[in-house]
Order: structure tokens, then C-alpha cells, then sequence
């Protein structure tokens, strides 16, 4: 009988060793060797990447600027009898820099009822209003604040700014129709962008086209990109092609003895033609098409029509973060006797006027509104002010970080959520890299260097875009769990299910084994 | 008047910078199929690859595929893609060949330093263009050639370290790959010969090959000066002659359902040839034309009715009959697959020499992928059961998932012969992620390619004149005794040993099931008590009990 005990004994414990070489050693093995691989991200500083930026941001730099330029003011408190770009030469203002000069009233420099006149660069004059001798300069310069302000706010970004380079980020309640429209129009922030101008002929029968494209991009265009090559990267390239048509028949309208588009129609334009187009195959930048439609012989002239029917003067339209298409009749340029097909030379001067106008509204250079009482200098051959282009990096700066911040905490919560994704080293690295150099940018932005910002803000997005579209992200993302009970359920059933029964039995003996013991207390 | 004369000038000036030609060849075949072969040309008289210019401004050449060969520096593009099987014993030589599949072969500019870095993008790019699952080239189906594939265009580059060669044989090619080409034309399918290219018609056919050529050219005799040439062209082969009730007469609108009115206005040259060379008193064509044009193509003096589609001619339509003869192609070869069994086979290649009194040499490029394993040793070429030996072999094996086999020789065809190549080779067992979706189906082994300068019987024209035809004009002929031949051979259908792909799970479900039982009956012993039991009596024992319970007398014990 005693034997018998000790046996019974001896499975029991043989049954719970079992147990625990199964719970402690098997049980991690399979975890381990089953388990995903997955690196370390930087989740904290992420999340604080998230909340932080676009609060911390404008203020800051804002103020920055009103001191600087106050400074500015402060040292060039005299009279200026100067130009422009005298008094660039005589400060060279950094980037991201406004300098003001204040004049006194009496001066003649500028014409009587201008208040402040904004120059090419990023100087401003402004005549100073009336103030007592008796005041300090303290007094003075606070008695300039209000105009200082306007100065700035006209030359320097705003509020406005912000919410056109975040409108696809943030919802923002202030938005006024006309910057919506303006952030809606530029196209999205990318390191490069092609150009491409095609020449639509549909009728090659009649019209023998020559447009000369290589000049005019010298002329036109080339010196615009030149000024905006710290923000992107340009390509610019031509085509020509024939038989393309709109995708809309016009109406002949009798009143005016012309074909008419109307602005309802416009819409259905762009899709069979940019089907001729052809994407580009040698580069995946985002393409701005400038499309110039010489309508046929049968369907000259043709005009477009804004929403109030009036015939639009440059006789052509854009479409938003898309390009622009204008129309250019050449009916007039020949008789009805002309021999066919006709040589007609297109006047690029016209044409680029045009397109060089769209290009600026798609590269998100912003409309100033000036207050009453200032003049603005007009940007000359280039296309844009330096201030403009400070602008436009400022909000290039704050669009990309915007893009890469939500881009690196969107990755950061699916990572997150979903267990099963691996995560590979060089995915951590870039994640990382991607943080530290929106960290850097934020910074730069603050410190006012642009161009730096803007650069890191650059590669931020590169570094986030990779870690997001990286393939190898896929790999076992699509494998269902009830596979995996598939295929362990074979291994696990059968091991299990003694070792539990076992477990049960024993506890079962003990307990009545208590009670029995109890019972004999008793 | 200055003015007026300097915008002339440039006008001229502009125009001589790009031309476009068109062309159409028909020619009855003695099968009594039609075959059509359809030739644009567009020159542009610019280079891609000089250093520090970029073209961007595109006027008729397409601007997708000119970017491609700036990008890539390419300094020629073949690529070809065809559905069916070109036979050359019925229907002679074609004007450009080409292998069942997709085909394509580049050569790049001798400064680009990251040549297969630049095919694997290259191949990218060009199956976004042209709908096509080029993508699938890879390093794997890759070769270089040493000396099949030289140059066509200017330029004696011949190192092949520039040089790669892929196929696809197993490519099925459709509406949306004539869709994007058709697109490449400057007057795309609106107007001038391309009217024609309905796609139910040309795909409802006996063969279908649409290729696109870009080659340096010169831009006139002296060559002083670089243009690029791109050729596009698409033959098609009719199946008339069933389809018609049994009638030897076609048309055009028979053919493609349509017909033609106009040149494209963007052509300097639009024509089309029909080949009357065969029995010309049995052919009635109408409208009947003046012009007669003769051409030397492929070793042959051809006759042609000449229509000039940019004279105003009326609209045209052609129903003529023809017989006749055919020349019987000096060159052929095919290709099987020998053996049984799923695990050695034997590859013959067999090369016909027509030619009744003269010996040529051909090279032989076959490109087989590493799943066959080839035994070079059994390597073996007969001719008139004679061993005959190759006078040069370049031979690459192959890496498991690297590299294909690539074997090229030169051989000597003796006249009026059959030249059979046999090699044996062993098939590999894959992976089992490796195996294509239909797997039972067969591995795909690319066409091999003969190359061969074959004598002709008339003499070739070896000047370079502008009014040539274009058929006549792609391959440069080099000497007026022999003309350059390419023959593709059938590609191979070869099955690879498959296994049962739910062997994986079954693999777990029986491991998991011994390791199980294993366990379980190794987990019994050790946790079960064992006690001496009392040994139960022998059957007869309990057998008898049983009987005296029933009968109630008492048991034994």
C-alpha cells in the first residue's frame, strides 16, 4: 500500500515537472522563435513631435521678426535719400529678415500720399508719422509700432500663411474663402517638380504651328526658377501634339459670331487630353502642365467664359495643383484663300505672360493685399521679390513638417496598433533620422534660417516617406491568425490536453484529500 | 523682307530637324495568307547623350521615350512584342524578326558605370510605357551577348559589358500594349496609315508583332553629324484564306475593316507597297497604280505596286488575287525539347542550310535558365552525321537565382544540310515559392537566336540612298554578296518536377502528429502508477464461467 502511494506520488511530480519544463522553457522558445522582429522606435519624442510643433512655432518666430526689424530701425533712424537697392547694398538683410527705414515725414522721397513704399528685396521705407522732438527714441519707436506691425505683416508671413500651408493638415476654423482657394491651388510641397508645356494642334491639316519653346523658357521662365532653386528642384520640357482634342464640344454663339466655353464645361476638359499627355517616365515628381490649345479651323475663334458670361480676357484657366490650359486663336492670321496647311508663328511674349502668371499661382507664391498707403515694387525680370521668396521658404518649411510630423505619427500609431508588422532596422533608422530632422528643422525655423529649415524639413519628409512606403512593412501583415491555430493546433492539442487533465486531477486529489484530513480533524 | 526671309530659313531650318515617314508593305504569301508590315520612321536630327545639353523640347519624337534615353543613356532600345510563332517555312523571311513573347535588347553608353542598376530601372519604366510585364526582367533571365547582338545603328561598340539581352516567352500581347504604341505616333491612330491598326482586326490574326527600334544614325552620307532614329513597326500576318471561303482576293477593308483616304499631314513620306513579284499577270489591283518600284530585301529582287499617299489619290482599295511560288528561306531552325521523365532532357536545336552549293557560318545564342541544368559536356554538334566542330563557343553557366545559361557558338553550315545542336541538361527542383502560379503548365525557355550573314543570290545594294524603301533599309548592309539574317526558333515548354503545394501544412500536421504520440505515450509512462495486478484466467476459463453462470452452477476458479 505504501508503494502504491509513493507511485502515485512519483507521477504526480513527474506530471508537474512536466508542467513546468513546458510553462517555463517551452512555452518562452516558441514565443521567442515565433516571434516578430521589431526595432525600437522613438515612440515618446513622437508623440510630443505631434502636439508640440504648430503651437510652439509661430509665435515665436513672429515676434522674432518684429524685434529684428525694429532693431534694424532703430540702427538706420536717419535720412534716407536713397534707392532701393542702395540700401540693400548697404545692409545686406539675411534671409527671413525684413529691414524697415523709417524717413522723416518732410522727406521727398517718396511721393506724397504714399505711406510706406516695399521694395524688391526685403527693405521697406516708411514715413514716419509726426512726433514732439522731445520724445526719446523709446517713444518714437513705440510711436512706430503700429506701422512697423502692418510693415511686417504685409512683407512677412502671418497667420493667413499658416493656415495655407496647413489646410490639408490641420482644420483650422478661420479660413477665409480667398486663402483657401490660394492653398487649395499650390501644389503640394515636393524636392522637385517637372514642367512640361505641350502645344495641342487637333488640326495638323490647317495649322503648320512653330512656337519658339527653347527661347521663351530662356527668357521667361528660366530666371523665375533660378530665384526658387533653394526651394525645388525644376525640369522644364515641351511637346507637341496633334490631334489632341478637348474633351467638350464649344458652342457657336451667335451674338458674338465665336465658339464659347463656358466656366461649367471647363471641368470636363483636362481628362481625355491629359490622356495624350503622357506621364513622365523618367522621374516621379509631381508634373505642372501647361496646355496651349490652338482650336481648329472649324471651331475658331473660341473663347472662354467666366461664371458671369464675360469672355475672359487671357483667355485661359487653371486647375488647381494640376497646371493651366490656354487657348490661342490664329483664325485671324490668314485668309480663307490661304493655302494650306498654314505657317503660323505662336507670340510666346503673350503665351508666357499667361502660363509665367499660373506657374507663380501654383507654386503657392501668395497674393499680398497691401493696406491703403503703400506701394509695392513690382518684382521685375525674375518674377519674385526676395520677400516673396522668404515666404514662400517659410511656408514651404512649415508644410513640409507638417507632412513629415503626421507622416512619422500616422506610421508611429500603426506600429502600434498592429502587432504583426515587422519592423526592420533601417525602418527604425530612418524613423529616427526623419525625427531628428524635424527636430533640427523646427529649431532652424525658430533661430529664423530659412534655408536651413527648409532643408531639414526636406529630408524629414524623404527619411519619413521611405520609413511609411517601405515593403518590407508588408511582409506579414496579411497573415490571419486562424492560420497560425492551423498550423499550431496539431503541435499543441495533443500536448496539452494530458498535462491539463493531469493538472486537474491533481488538484482534485488535493482538495479531496483536505477535505479528508478535515473530515479526521473533525 | 529680311525679316521675312530669316523666318523662312528657320522654318526650313526647324523642319529638316525632325521627319516623319510612314509605310506599308503587303505581301501575299503562298500559304495564301496576307502579311502586313507596317513602318514608321521619325528622325530627329539631335543627340541625347552629348554631354551638358539636355533635350527637353520634343516636336514628333515622342517625349516619354526620349526621356527614357537621356535618363538611361541609352544608346540603342530594341524591343519587340509578339503574339504567335513567325513560320519561316511557309511564309519566308520576315522584313524584322522577332521571338514569340517580349524581347528586348539594349546597348548603353560606354559611360554608364551602373549598367545593371540602369536595365533593372530601364525595365521598370518601360513596362509602365508600354502596358507590359516587362517588370519581371530581372538579373535572373538577363545575358550579355559577346556577339550576337551588335550594334544596328552608329557606333562599333563592342564591348558587351553594355549590352543586355532579356526575353519573355511566356508574354501574351494585347490591345493594351498597341494602345501605347499607337500613342508613340505622331498622329496616332487619327490620321495617315495608323487609321488602320483596329485592334479586333490585327489581333484576330495568324501572328501579331508590334516592335519599337531607337538607334544613332547618320544624318547623311558623310555621317558628319549624329540624328536618332526610332522605328516603330508592327507586322501581321491574315489568315485570310480560311476566313475568305477559300477566295485568293483581299482588301484592305477585308483586312483591318477600314480604309485609306489620306497621308498623316505630319509625314514627308507616306506609302504603301504591295508586292507583286509573283506571277504580276495574275494580279489585278484597283485602283491600278503607274508607279512599279523594285527593291533588293533579304538576298530577294522584289517588285512593287507603289501607291504615294501624299498625291491626291482617290480612296483606296485593293482586291487583287495572287499565286504563286515561294523562294524557299535559305535559313531555318526549330527547336525541341527531348527525353523523359521529370528529371534529365535533352535540348536539339536543328539549323537547316537551303543554300544548294554554298557553306556559311551561323551563331548560335541560346539563353537557358538556371532551373535546367545544362551538361555542357554533352554538348554535340552533327552535320551530315559528322561531328562538326564550332570554331568559337563562349559559354556562361549559370548561378542557381543569379544568372541564366548563356551559350553562344559559331558553326560552320555545310551546303544543302541539317546542322543538329543537342545538349542534355538535368531540371531543378525549386523552391516552393518559386513555382509560377499554374505550375503543371511548363516552364517557359526562351526562342534561341541564329545570326548569319547569308549569300545572296542578287547582288545587295550597299549605298545609303534617301528614296530606299523602309523595309529594305534597317539592317546596314555591309557587302553586296550577303545580307544579314536573324531567325528565332520556337521557344520551349519544359515541365520541372512539381510537387503538391499543401505539402508544407501536411508536412506540420504529420511532424506534429508523431512528435504528439511520441509525447504522448513517453508522458504515460512517466506520469502513470503502476501496481502488480492480480492476472485475469484465460479465455477458456472465463469462456467456461460464462456457460456455468448460465446454467447456475458454480464457478471455477
Amino acid at each position: 500500500m505504501a508503494a502504491l502511494q509513493l507511485e502515485k506520488q512519483r507521477g504526480r511530480y513527474a506530471a508537474l515537472a512536466i508542467a513546468a519544463v513546458v510553462i517555463v522553457v517551452g512555452i518562452p522558445l516558441w514565443w521567442k522563435t515565433t516571434e516578430t522582429y521589431r526595432a525600437w522606435l522613438p515612440f515618446s519624442e513622437i508623440s510630443e513631435l505631434d502636439s508640440l510643433q504648430v503651437h510652439a512655432l509661430r509665435p515665436s518666430s513672429r515676434q522674432n521678426h518684429v524685434c529684428d526689424s525694429i532693431g534694424s530701425a532703430m540702427i538706420y533712424n536717419r535720412v534716407f535719400d536713397k534707392a532701393d537697392l542702395s540700401l540693400h547694398m548697404l545692409s545686406e538683410s539675411s534671409c527671413g529678415s525684413v529691414v524697415v527705414y523709417v524717413i522723416p515725414e518732410s522727406s521727398t522721397l517718396l511721393p506724397e500720399d504714399v505711406k510706406v513704399y516695399v521694395g524688391q528685396r526685403r527693405t521697406a521705407l516708411l514715413r514716419s508719422p509726426p512726433f514732439k522732438t522731445s520724445w526719446n527714441l523709446k517713444e518714437v519707436l513705440s510711436n512706430l509700432d503700429v506701422e512697423v506691425e502692418q510693415v511686417v505683416s504685409t512683407m512677412s508671413f502671418g497667420h493667413q500663411d499658416i493656415v495655407a500651408a496647413l489646410s490639408n493638415r490641420v482644420r483650422m476654423t478661420k479660413v477665409t474663402k480667398e486663402s483657401m482657394a490660394d492653398s487649395m491651388r499650390a501644389i503640394k510641397s515636393s524636392p522637385g517638380y517637372e514642367i512640361t508645356f505641350s502645344l495641342l494642334n487637333p488640326d495638323p491639316k490647317s495649322h503648320s504651328l512653330h512656337w519658339d519653346i527653347e527661347g521663351a523658357v530662356q527668357s521667361y521662365i528660366q530666371p523665375l526658377l533660378n530665384k526658387l532653386a533653394p526651394i525645388a528642384n525644376f525640369s522644364v520640357d515641351s511637346q507637341i501634339l496633334y490631334y489632341a482634342v478637348l474633351g467638350v464640344n464649344p458652342r457657336f454663339d451667335n451674338s458674338v459670331s465665336a465658339y464659347t466655353l463656358s466656366a461649367d464645361s471647363l471641368s470636363h476638359v483636362i481628362n481625355p487630353v491629359e490622356a495624350r499627355l503622357g506621364s513622365n517616365a523618367a522621374s516621379s515628381n509631381p508634373v505642372l502642365n501647361f496646355l496651349l490649345y490652338v482650336p481648329d479651323a472649324h471651331h475658331s475663334p473660341l473663347f472662354i467664359r467666366d461664371h458671369s458670361k464675360r469672355k475672359v480676357p487671357s483667355n485661359a484657366f487653371h486647375s488647381p495643383r494640376w497646371g493651366g490650359i490656354m487657348v490661342y486663336n490664329v483664325n485671324e492670321m490668314y485668309g480663307p484663300e490661304a493655302e494650306r496647311p498654314v505657317d503660323i508663328n505662336i507670340n510666346m511674349a503673350k503665351v508666357m505672360g499667361v502660363f509665367l502668371a499660373q506657374l507663380r499661382l501654383m507654386l503657392g507664391v501668395q497674393h499680398t493685399h497691401p493696406p491703403t498707403g503703400f506701394v509695392l515694387q513690382s518684382p521685375g525680370s525674375a518674377g519674385l521679390a526676395d520677400w516673396e521668396l522668404d515666404r514662400l521658404l517659410w511656408s514651404r518649411s512649415v508644410e513640409n513638417i507638417a507632412t513629415a510630423s503626421t507622416t512619422i505619427t500616422s506610421l508611429a500609431q500603426l506600429l502600434d496598433q498592429i502587432g504583426n508588422i515587422v519592423i526592420n532596422d533601417n525602418i527604425a533608422q530612418q524613423v529616427s533620422s526623419a525625427v531628428t530632422s524635424l527636430q533640427s528643422a523646427v529649431a532652424e525655423l525658430e533661430a529664423g534660417n530659412l534655408a536651413f529649415a527648409l532643408q531639414y524639413s526636406r529630408e524629414a519628409i524623404l527619411a519619413s516617406e521611405r520609413a511609411f512606403f517601405d515593403p518590407s512593412l508588408l511582409h506579414l501583415l496579411y497573415f490571419p491568425d486562424d492560420q497560425k491555430f492551423a498550423i499550431y493546433i496539431p503541435l499543441f492539442l495533443p500536448m496539452c490536453v494530458p498535462i491539463v487533465l493531469s493538472l486537474l486531477k491533481i488538484v482534485s486529489e488535493a482538495k479531496k484529500r483536505r477535505a479528508d484530513k478535515q473530515a479526521k480533524s473533525d | 523682307m529680311l525679316i521675312l526671309s530669316s523666318l523662312l530659313l528657320f522654318i526650313l531650318l526647324a523642319a529638316a530637324r525632325d521627319e516623319f515617314q510612314e509605310e506599308l508593305v503587303i505581301r501575299p504569301l503562298h500559304s495564301g495568307d496576307i502579311y502586313a508590315s507596317f513602318q514608321f520612321r521619325t528622325l530627329w536630327d539631335t543627340d541625347f547623350l552629348q554631354e551638358g545639353q539636355k533635350v527637353s523640347h520634343y516636336r514628333l519624337f515622342p517625349k516619354s521615350l526620349g526621356q527614357v534615353l537621356s535618363k538611361f543613356s541609352v544608346r540603342e532600345l530594341h524591343i519587340s512584342f509578339t503574339q504567335g510563332f513567325w513560320r519561316t517555312m511557309q511564309w519566308g523571311q520576315p522584313f524584322i524578326p522577332s521571338p514569340p513573347g517580349a524581347e528586348l535588347w539594349v546597348w548603353f553608353h560606354d559611360t554608364v558605370s551602373d549598367v545593371d542598376g540602369n536595365w533593372k530601372e530601364l525595365t521598370n519604366v518601360l513596362s509602365g510605357i508600354f502596358c507590359a510585364s516587362l517588370n519581371f526582367i530581372d538579373l535572373t533571365n538577363t545575358v550579355q551577348p559577346s556577339a550576337s547582338f551588335k550594334p544596328l545603328g552608329l557606333g562599333n561598340a563592342t564591348d558587351h559589358r553594355f549590352l543586355r539581352y532579356a526575353t519573355l516567352p511566356r508574354e501574351i500581347v494585347c490591345t493594351e500594349n498597341l494602345t501605347p504604341w499607337k500613342k508613340l505616333l505622331p498622329c496616332g491612330s487619327k490620321a495617315g496609315l495608323a487609321v488602320l491598326m483596329k485592334s479586333e482586326k490585327l489581333f484576330h490574326s495568324s501572328f501579331h508583332s508590334q516592335a519599337v527600334h531607337i538607334r544613332p544614325i547618320c544624318q547623311d552620307e558623310q555621317c558628319s553629324s549624329k540624328a536618332w532614329e526610332l522605328r516603330q513597326t508592327l507586322n501581321v500576318v491574315f489568315d485570310l484564306h480560311t476566313s475568305g471561303q477559300g477566295k485568293k482576293e483581299w482588301s484592305l477593308f477585308k483586312m483591318f475593316s477600314r480604309t485609306l483616304t489620306e497621308a498623316c499631314p505630319l509625314a514627308s513620306s507616306s506609302k504603301v507597297y504591295v508586292d507583286i513579284t509573283d506571277n504580276p499577270e495574275l494580279f489585278e489591283l484597283s485602283p491600278a497604280t503607274p508607279l512599279l518600284g523594285q527593291a533588293v530585301v533579304l538576298g530577294d529582287r522584289r517588285t512593287y505596286s507603289v501607291y504615294d499617299l501624299i498625291m491626291p489619290t482617290s480612296s483606296m482599295v485593293l482586291s487583287p488575287c495572287a499565286l504563286g511560288d515561294m523562294l524557299r528561306p535559305l535559313l531555318h531552325a526549330e527547336r525541341y525539347v527531348a527525353g523523359f521523365g521529370l528529371q534529365t532532357g535533352e535540348i536539339h536545336t536543328v539549323i537547316y542550310n537551303n543554300h544548294p552549293y554554298r557553306a556559311f557560318p551561323v551563331l548560335l545564342m541560346d539563353s537557358v535558365p538556371w532551373y535546367l541544368q545544362l551538361y555542357i559536356h554533352t554538348l554535340t554538334v552533327t552535320s551530315k552525321s559528322r561531328d562538326n566542330k564550332p570554331s568559337y563557343i563562349h559559354y556562361q553557366p549559370a548561378k542557381d537565382r543569379h544568372r541564366p545559361h548563356l551559350l553562344e557558338m559559331l558553326i560552320q553550315l555545310p551546303p544543302h544540310s541539317m546542322t543538329e545542336v543537342t545538349v542534355q541538361f538535368e531540371r531543378a527542383l525549386l523552391k516552393w515559392t518559386e513555382y509560377t502560379p499554374d505550375p503543371n503548365h511548363g516552364f517557359y525557355v526562351g526562342s534561341s537566336v541564329v545570326s548569319a550573314l547569308v549569300p545572296s543570290m542578287v547582288a545587295m545594294r550597299t549605298n545609303f540612298t534617301q528614296d530606299q524603301p523602309l523595309f529594305s533599309s534597317f539592317v546596314p548592309v555591309k557587302e553586296e554578296s550577303s545580307y544579314f539574317v536573324r531567325v528565332y526558333t520556337e521557344p520551349l515548354l519544359v515541365n520541372l518536377p512539381t510537387p503538391d503545394f499543401s505539402m508544407p501544412y501536411n508536412v506540420i500536421c504529420l511532424t506534429c502528429t508523431v512528435v504528439a504520440v511520441g509525447y504522448g505515450s513517453f508522458y504515460n509512462l512517466l506520469t502513470r502508477t503502476f501496481q502488480v495486478d492480480e492476472p485475469s484466467p484465460p479465455l477458456s476459463k472465463r469462456l467456461a464461467n460464462l456457460i456455468r453462470r448460465m446454467r447456475g452452477v458454480p464457478l471455477l476458479t
